[in-house]
């Protein structure tokens, strides 16, 4: 069960947050001239490591506000975490 | 009876006799008792019958890692308890218990047979035995080993005991009371740190608070008398809180842990009455120090199992701290010294007792001791056999050979009523490796010990490996200053004298004369596997310790092989020829011993197991005979049972009423989410595949929400309630969910839009009128308003006052009828409805439920997202082009609708089904195809919603079928269990395809 910082309201219980899967997927702006595989890399293709992965979070049960989490996914540490629009943090590439 | 009490203890009340009945007879025994020590008193050992062989089996341990004392509790259908450890079940006046695994009684037991027919039930007996024929496993073989498998009886009612949770913080949590553990918690909450200290026995003070050897001592104390000092002290901190009866389940992340609190099952029965039984603890803590001790390690040698053989430690507190001795003519069967402690205890009440030390020699300060009390000690000696069916009577000892691998010289035959064993001891490393942390295998003593750490966390004391107590209490000292960056000098001038050493010779198979074929050298008690099963399945190339555990049921019961898993590996090493270091261990999982589904559970029983809602029209329902359907976790009217029908009959009734006259259904539940914000009909023209911006204020408009893959997510009406104002509906289900959707692309996409979306769903209650008498009921309720068709059409919205309340009213259809819904505060909910329901007495208005409902949307071909949808439906699978942009440039899901598999024409395709018997009504879910003679036969598709029509008086239903769209008139078959249906496929709107009705 993990604590995360929320941005907003500060330490919460994991039962309190939904995952969103991997961050800084933009949605392209203009859909209509892609490909069908160009358009399948943004709809399917995750990278899923073991390691160092950046993640969006929702605190759903709370502020509902989404936000950016670095998290360790070989051991569930999460390293940092930030405000959607928020440059990532530069030290965890 | 005989008296196995044979000294007064300050643990044990003898004020207090406690009567107690086991397997139907009264025994007594006393406060501070246990199960096991009360029966141990009583010269009880024999408690139960081996798992697979049905050997008799005697109390081995003193706690939870108990194989064989585990027993039923009680006799009542809803309080009964099976497997519970009598080693650790405190005595209480009218205790009820009794021996498990065995027909007709523990002493004489029909399933004892199984011992002599042991070579033909090796391991993996089961997988081998049961394969052929096939037929025979579903009437013969099942019900056979069913009636066989398991242990104890589960009760048959539910529990009606209270269970609690509780949420709690603390900056450190100590688990275990022993000598380290009560060091580490006086340190921390002298330091001014917030600590919770958990043990799980009655008293604190582990093993050491009975210890009352005159060579072990702190500061010229006892060291049981300084720990009690200690334990004094710690109870005036005001920092501390300390719960006994408390053990620890889970080690979960983030330093979150799951601990069960024993508060009444040591109570007597009158006195558990209204009381909570059990509380789970969710602690977070933000340091844990561990220090859970160490199990002593039983022997593996032929014959290990006879009620009466126990861990020497055990049969040491059973003397010393519950004043009862295991037999008047002990032996001692030893690798290392903590067997003499034992020993000179024994010799000190009296027992006269003798040890077989595997070791050639040995000569720390407790053996000079025991050498000058006289006790007769046999070195380099070996148990090979033991004798005595109920109880042990008599074994065998042989010597050892130099390299300690086979056995030389003459048998001896030595008698005893009891044999005590040590194997050394066992760090309790399951809370270490449960948190995460790694293993180090120590050669020297063969054991694991916590290596690396994942969270914030520290193993002391035996559990990390030092035994001794001078190391005990030096090194927790050091590691509790450091790891808590505190410096503390409390224990600065300890003094500690321990004459114990940590020599021993460690043998996992002793060796015998007798071919390991021919004997019984048990490793796990309770699942009766022995050396023999764990040599035969390497035998059978098992490699990996996961897959041997498996194959033998090594580890498996409910001890979790918290005695065997040492000798598995170590046998495994041996056999294998590797090193014990490199094979790793199984996996140890939580809960380190088992918990009742009640402390799971809590108070989240019965009413309260799940999160009900209610609309405020739901007394209304109840007092008119609604049958309730779960709709998420709302309670919506089913139908209305009117003078004892059935659903049939009741929802033909309300069907025709409503297409007759009129109908009124509870809407409230459906999803509402208020938008505003300049930006809010650009925003539905991004979440909706038709286009907004044109929508007239007071207009309302249908929409179809898709995923960004293209499939159907959610669909409703939305209604523009002024420039920047929308109020939209979602499906009941779906409510919750297209809010989250909604706010994710809000916040992480289209950041720059200005919209603000508030989810309003209990803000309104709504009710749904509809039929050709609506308007005329409407008009009763609101005669201010003008209902005709020029100034309130269909789709469109008004506001109106019902007796100065405000109402929105939409006029809308889900039935394809003229009908109107009307949305109040959800406070007056229940008065609107009662006003309706009065306003349309003389037109037969007739309240009718969900099932209704889907039925008249039926007979309109209008979709249910998530019945006639499943995730794999475009607009286009559902016939619904017409509802998508042609002309947006980009909106959710868009793009995915021409990927290459969204364009294919063969997808499973929306299409309505006529049944060449009218009569006849299809299942939801039944499977469609053309052709039932070619093998396999090919699937087509399925029904996804049917009904028998009272309006059309015949069976519709819709269905997907692959390349639907291009099939109308096909004949199509559905094969039953029984027949095959014939159907015809149809268009999807079975009646008024001209929308006539909806100005009717």
């Amino acid at each position: 069960m993990f604590l995360i910082n929320c941005p907003f309201c500060g330490e919460r219980d994991q039962s309190e947050f939904s995952s969103g899967g991997e961050a800084h997927i933009v949605r392209p702006k203009q859909p209509t001239e892609l490909s069908d595989d160009e358009w399948a890399e943004y709809l399917f293709m995750r990278k899923n490591i073991k390691g160092i992965q950046f993640e969006r979070w929702n605190h759903v049960h709370g502020c509902r506000k989404w936000f950016n989490v670095v998290r360790d996914t070989s051991n569930d540490k999460i390293l940092s975490v930030y405000k959607m629009g928020e440059k990532p943090p530069v030290n965890y590439k | 009876m005989p008296n196995y009490r044979i000294h007064k203890t300050e643990y044990i009340d003898e004020t207090k006799r406690v009567s107690f009945k086991y397997d139907g007879k009264t025994y007594f025994g006393y406060d501070g008792d246990t199960l096991a020590s009360a029966l141990l008193a009583n010269g009880i050992h024999l408690v139960g019958r081996s798992f697979k062989y049905h050997r008799p089996r005697g109390i081995v341990s003193c706690g939870a890692e108990e194989p064989n004392a585990i027993c039923q509790i009680g006799s009542k259908k809803d309080l009964t308890e099976p497997n519970v450890r009598a080693t650790e079940l405190e005595l209480y006046e009218g205790l009820e218990a009794s021996s498990q695994n065995c027909w007709p009684n523990v002493k004489f037991d029909i399933g004892g047979i199984n011992n002599f027919i042991s070579p033909l039930i090796p391991a993996g007996f089961y997988y081998k035995t049961f394969m052929w024929p096939k037929s025979f496993w579903k009437k013969v073989y099942e019900p056979l080993i069913r009636l066989s498998a398991g242990l104890g009886k589960s009760p048959t009612e539910p529990d009606p005991d209270i269970y609690d949770h509780k949420y709690v913080h603390y900056d450190v949590l100590v688990i275990g009371g022993g000598v380290s553990g009560i060091i580490a918690a006086k340190m921390a909450a002298k330091n001014n740190l917030k600590t919770l200290l958990v043990d799980d026995k009655k008293i604190l003070g582990g093993s050491t608070i009975y210890q009352n050897n005159e060579s072990i001592k702190i500061d010229d104390k006892l060291s049981s008398e300084w720990l009690k000092n200690e334990i004094q002290e710690i109870k005036k901190l005001s920092n501390l809180t300390i719960k006994t009866r408390t053990s620890i389940a889970a080690y979960h992340g983030y330093n979150f842990l799951l601990a069960k609190e024993n508060l009444t099952d040591h109570l007597p029965e009158e006195k558990k009455k209204n009381k909570i039984r059990q509380r789970l603890w969710k602690i977070r803590a933000k340091k844990v120090v561990i220090a859970t001790g160490s199990i002593e390690r039983p022997l593996v040698f032929n014959n290990n199992d006879r009620p009466g053989i126990l861990l020497s430690n055990s049969i040491n507190k059973y003397l010393d701290y519950y004043g009862v001795t295991c037999g008047e003519n002990i032996i001692l069967f030893t690798n290392n010294d903590s067997a003499y402690e034992t020993s000179i205890s024994l010799h000190k009440k009296g027992i006269k007792n003798i040890i077989v030390d595997l070791r050639k020699s040995a000569s720390s300060e407790l053996i000079k001791q025991a050498e000058s009390l006289g006790i007769k000690i046999y070195f380099n000696h070996v148990v090979t056999n033991t004798f005595g069916y109920r109880k042990i009577n008599s074994l065998e000892i042989m010597k050892l050979s130099e390299d300690g691998n086979t056995t030389i010289g003459d048998k001896i035959k030595l008698s005893c009523d009891c044999l005590g064993m040590s194997g050394g001891w066992t760090p309790m490393v399951h809370m270490h490796t449960q948190s995460g942390g790694k293993l180090d295998f120590r050669d020297k003593d063969q054991v694991f010990l916590p290596k690396e750490n994942s969270q914030d966390q520290i193993s002391v004391g035996s559990c990390n490996g030092d035994f001794d107590l001078e190391n005990i209490i030096d090194k927790t000292v050091n590691k509790i200053n450091k790891f808590l960056d505190i410096d503390n000098q409390d224990y600065q001038e300890t003094n500690i004298i321990c004459s114990k050493e940590n020599d021993k010779r460690n043998i996992w198979l002793l060796p015998n004369k007798i071919p390991l074929g021919k004997t019984k050298c048990f490793i796990d008690f309770q699942n009766d596997s022995t050396a023999k099963d764990i040599k035969l399945a390497l035998k059978e190339g098992f490699r990996s310790i996961e897959h041997v555990k498996r194959y033998t049921t090594t580890g498996m019961a409910t001890d979790q092989g918290k005695l065997s898993n040492m000798h598995a590996l170590g046998i495994i090493a041996d056999t294998a020829g590797v090193k014990m270091g490199t094979l790793g261990t199984t996996t140890f999982r939580p809960p380190f011993t088992p918990l009742t589904f009640g402390t799971l559970v809590g108070r989240n029983v019965g009413k309260f197991f799940e999160v009900v809602r209610k609309t405020s029209m739901h007394e209304w329902h109840v007092e008119n005979n609604a049958e309730f359907e779960n709709v998420g976790q709302w309670k919506r009217p089913w139908y209305y049972a009117k003078n004892g029908e059935n659903m049939h009959d009741a929802v033909q009734r309300e069907s025709k009423a409503a297409r007759d006259s009129a109908g009124i259904l509870d809407a409230s539940t459906l999803g509402k989410i208020d938008i505003q914000g300049t930006d809010a009909s650009e925003f539905l023209n991004r979440v909706y595949t038709n286009a907004w911006s044109k929508l007239a204020i007071g207009k309302c408009r249908y929409g179809l929400m898709l995923n960004e893959d293209g499939m159907v997510y959610d669909d409703g009406v939305t209604t523009r309630i002024s420039e920047n104002h929308f109020l939209m509906t979602t499906t009941t289900g779906g409510a919750a969910n297209v809010l989250s959707k909604l706010e994710d692309y809000l916040q992480t996409e289209w950041p720059e839009l200005d919209v603000y979306l508030t989810s309003v769903t209990d803000h309104y209650s709504t009710a749904s009128i509809c039929g050709p008498n609506s308007k005329k009921i409407l008009n009763k309720l609101f005669p201010n308003l003008d209902l005709s068709d020029e100034n309130f059409p269909h789709m469109s919205f008004k506001e109106d006052k019902l007796e100065n309340i405000n109402c929105r009213i939409m006029r809308i259809s889900f039935t394809g009828e003229l009908s109107y819904e009307i949305n109040i505060e959800s406070k007056y909910g229940n008065s609107l409805w009662k006003m309706c329901i009065e306003a349309g007495k003389e037109f037969n208005l007739t309240p009718y439920g969900t099932e209704t409902m889907h039925l008249l949307r039926a007979e309109k071909g209008f979709i249910i997202v998530g019945q006639d949808t499943d995730g794999t439906m475009t607009p286009s699978d559902l016939q619904m082009d017409w509802i998508v942009s042609k002309k947006k440039y980009d909106f959710i899901g868009k793009r995915s609708l021409y990927r290459s598999d969204t364009i294919r024409e063969d997808r499973k395709q929306l299409v309505g089904l006529l049944t060449d018997d009218p009569k006849e009504i299809l299942e939801e879910g039944a499977q469609i195809v053309s052709d039932i003679k070619s093998k396999p036969i090919d699937m087509l598709g399925h029904v996804t919603s049917s009904y028998f029509s009272p309006n059309l008086n015949k069976s519709i239903a819709l269905a997907v079928v692959r390349s639907g769209k291009t099939m109308k008139g096909q004949k199509l078959i559905i094969p039953m269990e029984n027949k095959n249906i014939n159907v015809t496929v149809s268009d999807t709107i079975f009646l008024d395809k001209e929308n006539k009705r909806l100005n009717a």
